[in-house]
């Protein structure tokens, strides 16, 4: 047992930091650090700096352009990104419907949709949950018929993240409605300005617009945008929620965060006297701080195994990185909103598109913590992920 | 950066699991309760014949050279199996003032009966208002000639009932909370003026309160320097939470095994208890609480190796906290998925939950670590 990295590790470490150092746009970090949402243009810039310095899709297989980093050298990357802080690569691409493409495609899917992924000519969009569908997801309604070349499409889609932005969506579709619910799924590609797709912004308890309900009438898709087999979507889907197992945890989100809750705590007043020299809020912050390393450590323990075994099987750790990660995040985000106290109030009725800075930053504290609520609902609820542990771990 | 274990400590957990598979299920601990002292000679003995006792001594003072990693695989077998033997107060407290500060003398004199298992020990620290200080201290040692005069109360010093050799911290100069002026001596169990007061504890462990009225000792008794030896007793008593961290996993680990056990069994409404999602959710909270123990723990067991002793209290610290808070859930909850069995003497997991609940206040408990770590600055 050791906990240090190797001196290739550290200089690795070292490597990725002076490039978000020399390569991340000053403004878009700032606006990370601030907590404001970025436009699709600032996003789409800092993506394709990763892309050509090949770091886009550092996880895919090195013929498809990954990097064949080992598992710790993508904890590195991830935690310094995170930390940095820059934004992500676009999950919807390059976590989600790339890997399921490389595996299940075709070659000529492969050809034509994985370079325009990485370099994100296409912004690609989650057709997952539906209205009916949530938790219990293989319950879903969306049909797709098949009439002669083509696919015809019918159905609602909902909270489709960033669909605004979207030029293509992965979609998870019923192909057949005499089979067992999961046995009757495709898993089905196609440009959102096809005819008869709609988009309505959904506005969330932050004020923000970042997810959408997405409408399919009649919508005609060539049958060969099928990826994969046939009444097969439903293992796909499940291969492609359990491909990312350790990015979850954000544990480098939720340290950025805690520097600024310190920094920010040592100039807000309370008391005559700066709010970190309250015990009773020190104590708070070295509690949240204290659940953040245990998870730290447990995340490594993943990377670690997936490092010697392989990634084989989506591990159950999973669950507990989502949940504590989770956890953590919106305890960061309760911190912050206990720092700021009355200066929460303030509402930006324009809300953030990244272009309104006219606000002061504070005005976004508030809308983070009402924003951050979501993430122990998404990507499988915190109560879906003890069902897991129940059922995966303990056998119960 | 690499969790496993190599395969000489992988073997050596096999040998202590064995060990203790074959001669510490719960019907035999009652019995071990009952003998003199409130622990099995024999069990002892078999530790001893393993090497276990011996384990992290230096080879030249006729140990095994173990280091942090093997004391974990021990304190955490030692805390699945619920164990009675003194081997926190005698190989990682007592062994611990002797490896990092002993003369050759000392360890000439103490370790080879530390190793054959024919000695124990125990650390008489505990006074009646310093709590969780370890700088807090009012016992006094006088010079007198070459040696020292102690007098002063320690109380709760486990294993003060049976050791053969005491060590007592106590004040050289200066006032009750100075951080200087502290030293530790070696006290011989039955030296003139020593009395104890001996009392089982709740978890089934044996302690004494000690008196030590005008207690002579010589030039030889002092380990460390006599008038600075915060430093020393931070660092062993650190030591000494890894260790409680790793017995809490190993206790955490079989409460959990064995509530789940049993709310698959227990049947209710014509169903296994463990088909209701409320307490499938539970035990998920369980597991989740032991395994973020379980990751501190390790944290903490490699903590232990910091040059930076800042940077090593504060980890451990944080380890503590982690711990505390898990212990406290994952006992409480294995009582309450007991249901009325938990209750009763007679189950085996409530003898978990006391021995979890006695670890958060040894050395430190949840409240007190977490404002050592706020205190410090945090930990990011």
């Amino acid at each position: 047992m050791d906990l240090a990295f190797t001196k290739e590790e550290q200089a690795f470490r070292e490597e990725v930091r002076s490039f978000f150092r020399d390569n991340v746009p000053p403004d878009t970090r700032r606006k990370l650090v601030e907590g404001r949402h970025l436009s699709k243009d600032e996003m789409v810039t800092w993506w394709r700096i990763l892309n050509k310095k090949g770091w886009g899709t550092s996880h895919w297989p090195t013929q498809y352009g990954g990097t064949g980093w080992t598992s710790v050298q993508h904890y590195i990357f991830n935690e310094e990104l995170q930390s940095y802080p820059a934004p992500q690569p676009l999950a919807f691409g390059v976590s989600m419907v790339g890997p399921v493409i490389y595996t299940f495609g075709n070659e000529e899917q492969k050809k034509k949709y994985l370079p325009r992924i990485a370099n994100v000519d296409d912004w690609w969009c989650q057709g997952f949950s539906e209205p009916g569908s949530g938790s219990d997801l293989a319950s879903l309604k969306t049909k797709a018929e098949r009439k002669g070349d083509k696919w015809i499409i019918n159905g609602q889609k909902t909270w489709t993240t960033l669909a605004q932005h979207a030029d293509m969506i992965f979609c998870l579709c019923r192909t057949d409605n005499n089979a067992k619910k999961q046995m009757g799924i495709s898993f089905i590609v196609f440009p959102m300005k096809s005819k008869g797709v709609t988009v309505r912004p959904i506005q969330t308890i932050d004020g923000g617009v970042e997810v959408n309900e997405v409408f399919f009438d009649d919508v005609e898709v060539p049958y060969e945008n099928l990826i994969g087999e046939e009444n097969k979507g439903w293992d796909y889907a499940k291969f492609l929620l359990g491909n990312e197992r350790t990015g979850i945890a954000r544990v480098g989100v939720s340290k950025e965060r805690l520097r600024r809750i310190r920094d920010l705590a040592s100039k807000v007043e309370s008391g005559g006297k700066p709010i970190i020299q309250d015990a009773a809020f020190r104590e708070k912050l070295a509690a949240c701080e204290i659940e953040l390393k245990a998870l730290e450590l447990t995340q490594l323990r993943v990377v670690a195994d997936e490092g010697k075994h392989g990634k084989g099987k989506p591990n159950p750790a999973s669950s507990v990185l989502k949940i504590k990660g989770s956890e953590i995040q919106q305890t960061t985000t309760e911190l912050l909103m206990e720092v700021i106290g009355p200066f929460a109030a303030p509402y930006d009725v324009h809300g953030d598109d990244g272009s309104n800075e006219a606000m002061d930053w504070t005005a976004q504290i508030a809308p983070s913590y009402f924003n951050n609520r979501k993430v122990s609902i998404y990507g499988g609820s915190n109560e879906i992920q003890r069902n897991i542990i129940a059922k995966a771990v303990l056998g119960l | 950066m690499d969790f496993d274990l190599t395969e000489e400590q992988r073997l050596l957990k096999d040998s202590i699991d064995g060990l203790l598979t074959d001669s510490y299920d719960f019907e035999s601990r009652k019995k071990y309760m009952k003998e003199k002292g409130g622990w099995s000679k024999a069990v002892w003995g078999k530790l001893a014949e393993q090497g276990l006792l011996g384990l992290p001594f230096a080879e030249a003072d006729g140990g095994f050279g173990g280091g942090g990693v093997e004391t974990m695989i021990v304190m955490e077998a030692l805390g699945k199996a619920l164990v009675l033997e003194p081997y926190l107060a005698t190989v990682v407290i007592g062994g611990g003032f002797l490896r990092h500060a002993g003369t050759d003398a000392q360890k000439a004199a103490h370790v080879p009966g530390i190793v054959d298992g024919s000695k124990t020990l125990a650390f008489a620290q505990l006074e009646k208002n310093s709590r969780y200080d370890l700088f807090d201290v009012a016992t006094t040692a006088k010079k007198k000639g070459d040696g020292w005069v102690i007098d002063g109360e320690k109380f709760v010093v486990l294993n003060g009932e049976n050791a053969d050799t005491l060590i007592v911290t106590a004040r050289t100069r200066g006032n009750r909370r100075d951080t200087t002026g502290i030293g530790v001596f070696l006290v011989p169990a039955n030296a003139k003026g020593v009395t104890k007061k001996s009392y089982p504890t709740q978890d089934g462990l044996h302690a004494a309160d000690i008196t030590l009225t005008g207690v002579e000792v010589g030039s030889d008794a002092a380990i460390g320097n006599p008038d600075d030896a915060l430093a020393l007793i931070e660092r062993v008593v650190d030591e000494a939470r890894i260790a409680l961290c790793a017995e809490a996993v190993g206790l955490m680990d079989e409460s959990l095994k064995t509530t789940v056990e049993y709310i698959k069994t227990r049947k209710q409404f014509g169903v296994a208890i463990g088909s209701f999602q409320s307490l499938q959710h539970r035990a998920s909270d369980m597991f989740v609480a032991a395994e973020q123990a379980r990751s501190m723990s390790m944290f903490a067991t490699m903590a232990g190796d910091f040059e930076d002793a800042r940077e090593r209290s504060n980890a451990i610290a944080a380890a503590k906290v982690q711990i505390g808070k898990s212990l406290k859930f994952v006992g409480q909850q294995s009582i309450q998925l007991h249901g009325g069995i938990g209750m009763t003497m007679e189950a085996k997991i409530g003898h978990y939950f006391k021995r979890l609940t006695m670890i958060e206040n040894t050395f430190g408990d949840t409240d007190y670590h977490q404002r050592r770590v706020a205190d410090a600055g945090g930990l990011v």
